[in-house]
């Protein structure tokens, strides 16, 4: 407990002696302003791949007529990015938020606003932030268990090293690994909602629809940190400090959850700081097996309707959480490890 | 010849004696390795029945029999068919399927990769070598992909330009070059500054030359390790979309497509959604032995 604390204080300290901890974080803030600025020109391009959005907007059945009037509606005429020639934005160049299709898109997007659901006929981000508690619940839920299972498993397999355990963990492990998400689910679902009946298979509400959905979820999370900390585990086990303590007759409890595991940690912290967006992006098909009401359920269901406003502002909104989330994990590392900001 | 130009024959003879031996010594290894060998017997048994479909398979995929639907496991028809592993819905064999399944799922997850990992070399290449502005622009980049929810991504892409083999790989190769750019960057960072690097630039080696012919060698040990987990992957993504009712169309049979198909009948007729998902998994637990153990004996050192 006190090396924690040290290392906090030494953190904390060097915030305050000199500027590298403050730049480095400025530094992490613009390289995340950027990776929002990258994706609203993905999530744009998207919908102009082939080249006329109103065509593919528009029912199957539309007359030329209705789809001009549509294009001329929403604006599909305009340039994308740039007026062309050039050198017409010399005199006010902000012209370029108003003129292009980008441009408005952009503005929308710093505003929070996607534009109108076509389906609900609501504002797109309103209809997103409706859905994201649920799938917050869902990824929270799901790492939860992953951690709570994978660490202690991950530890046991390293200190126990070589053992029937160990193997039993570690082939579980890779199981987990190469089992689809969404087969899971359905296994899942056949077990225990079917065959047993002792949870709800579909819907959200209690403690116990959550249940499922969150295994499932995490069920490769699992595999991947506990495969994670056994070898980061066996590392740090194998080093001379770890054999100091040993010398000094520490016992093996204290010595592996005191001395080696905080060390052991600091890239298990990264990988479940990625994962985040990986259970995140993965609740789309989890949500979809078990018909729970989150953003990702919500997402593709806008994909099949075609109702991009939708679709942009979920992914949008997906990928916001997830940057976020990693800056507060390097913000959290730099404190464990304040190597960090000088790299 | 040189002094100079001998000297660099010399030493790319011995390079290349190195990589044979290496070779000899990856065999051997293999040979120890169980958990690898039981990979590599999984994966060359289905990639056999991919290529062999047509000899393996006991019936045509796409033969349908109505009246012979939903059959369980081991059913004999009237005219004497056996159905190994029983009839899906429209009462066509699951078993030829799965093998002709097996097709669709190699071919992408390996153009998928190929796709993937060449963009990714490449970029990784440049932005190492270069360095400054393009190096800058470019882990930009591997952040703003990497910070997509993929399976979206990959969605509305493919909603947008409709589901085809040709899309499907496409959009799965385009969007996952980050994890080879980001090895390739980290290594070609640490080589940019050894001698032999150093020595081809003195000799009046061009950027391209020192890439290709210098570079390129010594970061390919980790690009094969992460191309052949990736693998497993595009294909865990290909039927994710199948399953998602936006991967190669039906009546194409493919194991998401069949796990899809197969929900609606869970509860009746188990082994509709069940014998597609152990195929998906035993090619991925297949691949996934090979390459931790690749992995383990080319490069330890790789964070995966």
């Amino acid at each position: 407990m006190f090396c924690f604390w040290w290392s906090l204080e030494c953190g904390l300290s060097n915030w305050v002696r000199d500027g590298t901890m403050t730049r480095y974080l400025i530094r992490r803030f613009w390289q995340s302003v950027l990776v929002l600025f990258g994706i609203s020109i993905i999530i744009f391009i998207i919908l102009h791949l082939t080249g006329d959005p109103a065509v593919l907007l528009m029912p199957p059945d539309a007359t030329q007529e209705d789809i001009d009037n549509f294009r001329k509606l929403m604006g599909f005429n305009d340039p994308l990015f740039v007026r062309w020639p050039p050198w017409e934005y010399l005199s006010p160049p902000w012209r370029f938020l108003t003129d292009t299709q980008y441009g408005r898109f952009f503005t929308g997007v710093v505003r929070g606003d996607f534009g109108n659901s076509f389906r609900h006929q609501q504002p797109a981000l309103g209809l997103v932030m409706e859905r994201m508690p649920a799938t917050i619940e869902l990824t929270m839920a799901a790492m939860a268990i992953a951690v709570s299972v994978a660490v202690p498993v991950g530890i046991l397999s390293a200190v126990r090293r070589n053992t029937a355990l160990d193997h039993a963990g570690m082939v579980l492990a890779l199981l987990g690994q190469s089992m689809p998400v969404y087969w899971l689910g359905i296994m899942f679902i056949l077990l225990f909602a079917v065959q047993w009946n002792l949870l709800p298979a579909f819907g959200a509400g209690s403690w116990k629809h959550l249940v499922l959905p969150a295994v499932t979820l995490g069920a490769f999370s699992m595999a991947r940190i506990a495969r994670l900390t056994r070898s980061s585990m066996l590392e740090v086990l194998g080093q001379e400090y770890v054999r100091t303590a040993r010398a000094k007759g520490l016992s093996e409890v204290r010595l592996v959850l005191k001395h080696a595991l905080k060390n052991a940690a600091i890239p298990v912290i990264t990988v479940i700081g990625l994962d985040m967006g990986t259970l995140l992006g993965g609740a789309v098909i989890t949500e979809t097996i078990f018909a729970w009401p989150g953003v990702g359920r919500l997402a593709v269901q806008a994909i099949s309707y075609r109702d991009y406003p939708l679709v942009q502002a979920a992914v949008f909104t997906l990928a916001l959480i997830f940057v976020l989330i990693n800056f507060l994990v390097d913000i959290l590392y730099t404190y464990v490890d304040p190597r960090v900001a000088y790299k | 010849m040189s002094d100079a130009s001998i000297a660099i024959g010399i030493g790319e003879a011995a390079a290349e004696r190195e990589n044979r031996w290496g070779l000899g010594r990856l065999l051997r290894e293999l040979l120890r390795n169980k958990a690898a060998l039981l990979g590599l017997v999984i994966l060359v048994t289905i990639a056999a029945a991919a290529i062999l479909a047509r000899l393996v398979a006991p019936y045509d995929p796409l033969f349908q029999e109505v009246t012979q639907r939903l059959k369980p496991p081991g059913w004999t028809t009237p005219e004497g068919r056996i159905s190994l592993l029983g009839t899906d819905h429209l009462g066509r064999d699951i078993l030829s399927r799965l093998i002709f399944g097996a097709r669709i799922s190699l071919i992408i997850g390996l153009s998928a990769v190929a796709m993937a990992g060449t963009l990714g070399t490449l970029i990784g290449l440049v932005a190492g070598y270069r360095g400054g502005r393009i190096d800058d622009l470019c882990m930009r980049l591997t952040d703003t992909m990497l910070a997509m929810p993929f399976i979206l991504l990959a969605l509305a892409v493919i909603a947008v330009l409709g589901p085809s083999l040709r899309n499907i790989i496409l959009v799965l190769g385009i969007t996952s070059w980050v994890s080879y750019a980001r090895v390739v960057r980290a290594e070609v960072l640490s080589l940019r500054t050894r001698e032999f690097v150093s020595a081809a630039k003195a000799l009046g080696g061009g950027g391209s030359r020192i890439v290709f012919r210098h570079l390129l060698p010594n970061v390919l040990t980790p690009v094969i390790v992460i191309a052949t987990l990736e693998v497993a992957r595009m294909i865990i993504l290909e039927s994710a979309l199948s399953f998602l009712g936006l991967g190669v169309q039906p009546p194409t049979p493919t194991w998401g497509g069949m796990l899809a198909d197969g929900r609606a009948y869970m509860t009746t007729s188990w082994w509709l959604a069940t014998f597609p998902g152990l195929a998906i998994m035993l090619t991925v637990l297949g691949i996934n032995l090979l390459g931790d153990w690749l992995r383990d004996v080319l490069d330890p050192r790789l964070q995966l």
